[in-house]
């Protein structure tokens, strides 16, 4: 069961000691009404899990014993090594932030009027199939800013902060002695005062080109000046490469820099309608100069969700956005239950409402958001098909979890003694939360 | 939406008579709250609404541009992926099958957890308590631990590649936690009333099926509808065991190998999978709030 199977303790109404067996013991009567639940237990819980454990020791083929040494292949492999270390981060990182949130939301939609809506959809994805989750997050992720909704939500930020250079896709034209590399379009010819430059730029296209672009003309030198040119080396027909012609238009906006022979940029100017820019008065050379690589600049691409370097946590961010209505439903019940009047109190002696949360809610609380977090925990533990269908092809074994490297070494690659040991490394994980499990049973029973 | 949430609804605070400028002040400080809750609401209806507006959008503009620009011209919307999915046979038989797994499963499990629910809670035989105990160690039991040897067990049987080979898988791995929370409500029945039932010279039969299954019922929808929902929405069971009688998730995970050319049956397909869980969520949600809380509140 996905929801909910981790408290033992739960009670119902009223009862409190255990249900005496009016009629004495009647093993046949108790028979017939367990007969069907044991079998389908026996057959396809207990029996599995024994021979799933013996498996794991013996050979696939001859069923021989072979010590742990599927447990050795098992460790051997890249993908069972980053499904441990994803299944770790996962249980380090979900059911805190899962039973934390959960908190936060439920606490903070008490206090406004629509706070029932907002819990309903904070858990209406919980009725949803991880499937469906899974595509919902595929279509959020797409990388391309103009498809994707993430990126195209922090585009929007990162644009606008950063923004966009005017000529993003320029390139050199031919013919001429420039390099364009990080620092931009870089020119190698030594400046003096008096002295210019050009650069031929072309890939422009005719929307990119502003529409006060005019002529550009060859620069003259001035007296004591730097004069330099950035043109769109390109008019109907073609015309010759590197050399200003008529119909060729100067490039306006470009930002241009001038360095010293140290190379440090001391003078940054952006050219005119015709392209040109006249550095006044640089002092003594030599000089360089280059068109700045902030006009290249292509805005923002997009991040790579669903690559391999960030699967994990974006699978991560759309399980929570599928789990947290769990812990919302329960610890805002939970909340419910509260003893209102305590809470009054507190705030009648001048508690402000952080020390109430901190002091008294949170306390009184925690029984239940311990639930959560073991629920949680179990559940994250299992954690597969969202995994599975979220990560394209390309990421799933970045991505892979035990739960899914155990059905696909065992299912996929056929290997089912390597998939046995693999099933055990998560029941190992679990059988911690089950012995807890039996003593607050016991505990509460007793 | 008042009637469907009051399983969700918490206590509503009485409208206390205050201060003006108390309240004034308490208005001022929500304005970051609202901002906070508004923008959580959004976060949390935003993604399902793109997946609902991509589903009617053919592959070349789910290529080009983001659902979103569909706002400002509706005009690219089209109905063509639900047609090409309804007259789509295997994602039909899909559904089909989903359908044929999940309605008897979640059916079978509550009728004999409830049988043996009762035998927990009302009949003594030896050994009674050591099984309960076994029955609370199954409730955290991965369904890994079970694929390979049940998988063999199917195909000894014949009976992989066929719905039933899902079906009961499904039922066995339901069983601890439905046993576990029957049997904790049906121990909370009162028990002069079943030993008046008893004098009255009713069989536990009768018992059972007259007075234990009717005062259970709360417990059994909310029970019934946890295990439609779960074995609606599997993918892993299906997956493992279908073949031939593969759910609609397993075929829809299928498609996904060509997510984007595919995208005009992967999305329609994702939507129509949705359907039935949220429709059974809205009308229901009492006793699936009722559900979660008891298994998961003491």
């Amino acid at each position: 069961m996905a929801v909910a199977s981790s408290d033992v303790s739960a009670k119902s109404k009223g009862r409190r000691s255990r249900p005496k067996r009016p009629g004495g013991r009647r093993p046949l009567v108790a028979l017939a009404f367990l007969l069907p639940a044991l079998i389908l237990l026996g057959a396809l819980v207990v029996y599995p899990v024994v021979d799933t454990v013996a498996q794991s020791f013996q050979d696939q083929d001859t069923r021989q014993f072979i010590g742990l040494e599927n447990y050795r292949r098992a460790l051997d492999r890249d993908t069972t090594i980053t499904a441990l270390k994803n299944t770790l981060i996962w249980v380090i990182l979900v059911p805190g932030l899962i039973t934390g949130g959960g908190l936060i939301f439920a606490v903070l939609s008490e206090r406004v009027r629509y706070g029932t809506a907002i819990k309903v959809i904070l858990f209406m994805p919980m009725a949803i199939s991880a499937l469906s989750v899974g595509v919902i997050w595929r279509i959020m992720y797409e990388q391309d800013p103009s498809r994707g909704f993430v990126n195209a939500v922090i585009g929007a930020g990162v644009d606008t902060v950063k923004g966009e250079g005017a000529y993003p896709n320029a390139t050199v034209s031919a013919e001429q002695d420039l390099a364009q590399n990080a620092q931009g379009v870089v020119s190698d010819q030594e400046l003096n005062a008096g002295d210019t430059v050009t650069f031929g730029l072309v890939s422009i296209t005719d929307e990119e080109v502003p529409a006060d672009a005019e002529q550009a003309a060859a620069p003259e030198g001035n007296e004591g000046a730097i004069t330099a040119v950035a043109w769109r080396d390109f008019k109907p027909g073609g015309g010759t490469a590197g050399e200003i012609e008529d119909g060729e238009l100067g490039l306006p906006d470009v930002a241009i820099e001038l360095l010293n022979s140290e190379g440090e940029v001391i003078e940054t100017d952006t050219t005119g309608s015709d392209g040109s820019v006249t550095f006044e008065d640089p002092g003594g050379g030599p000089f360089t100069s280059r068109v700045a690589a902030s006009n290249f600049d292509e805005g923002f691409q997009g991040f790579a969700w669903l690559a391999p370097a960030l699967v994990t946590p974006s699978i991560i961010a759309a399980f929570i956005w599928g789990g947290i209505g769990f812990a919302v439903i329960v610890i805002a019940a939970g909340l419910a239950a509260l003893p209102r009047d305590l809470l009054e109190a507190a705030r009648t002696d001048g508690a402000t409402e952080w020390q109430v949360f901190r002091m008294i809610t949170v306390p009184l609380m925690a029984p239940i958001l311990g639930v959560v977090f073991i629920t949680m925990t179990i559940n994250v533990l299992k954690i597969f098909d969202i995994v599975y269908v979220t990560a394209p092809g390309a990421s799933i074994n970045a991505a892979s979890v035990v739960a899914l490297d155990m059905w696909r070494t065992s299912f996929q690659g056929r290997q089912f003694g390597i998939g046995a040991a693999i099933a055990i490394f998560l029941f190992l994980m679990v059988i911690p939360i089950m012995v807890l499990n039996l003593r607050r049973f016991r505990r509460d029973e007793a | 939406m008042s009637s469907t949430a009051e399983g969700i609804a918490g206590p509503r605070v009485a409208a206390k008579s205050e201060p003006v400028t108390a309240r004034l002040g308490r208005r001022l400080t929500r304005g970051p709250l609202n901002v906070f809750l508004i923008l959580v609401g959004l976060f949390w209806l935003i993604p399902s609404f793109g997946l609902l507006i991509s589903s009617f959008r053919a592959p070349a503009d789910y290529a080009e541009s983001g659902w979103w620009t569909v706002l400002s011209e509706p005009a690219a919307l089209t109905m063509d992926g639900y047609k090409n999915l309804i007259g789509n046979e295997s994602m039909m038989q899909g559904l089909m099958n989903t359908v044929k797994i999940a309605v008897p499963s979640s059916i079978l499990v509550v009728v004999i957890a409830a049988l043996a629910a009762y035998a927990f809670a009302w009949v003594g035989f030896r050994g009674r308590d050591a099984l309960f105990l076994l029955v609370v160690a199954l409730l955290v039991v991965p369904l890994q631990m079970a694929l390979i040897p049940a998988s063999r067990l199917f195909n000894v049987t014949g009976i992989f590649g066929t719905i039933w080979a899902v079906i009961a898988f499904h039922i066995a791995f339901g069983l601890p936690f439905a046993i576990f929370l029957l049997r904790n409500f049906f121990a909370g029945i009162p028990k002069d009333l079943l030993e008046a039932a008893r004098i009255d010279g009713a069989s536990e039969w009768q018992i059972f099926s007259r007075l234990v299954l009717p005062l259970g019922m709360p417990a059994i929808a909310s029970l019934f509808i946890f295990q439609f929902l779960w074995t609606w929405n599997d993918l892993l069971v299906g997956l493992t065991f279908g073949g031939e009688s593969s759910p609609l998730t397993v075929l829809i995970r299928q498609e996904m190998r060509q997510y984007g050319t595919n995208i005009d049956t992967i999305a329609p397909g994702a939507m129509l999978l949705m359907i039935v869980p949220l429709a059974v969520f809205f009308a229901f949600q009492r006793y699936f709030v009722q559900g979660l809380l008891a298994g998961a509140v003491k």
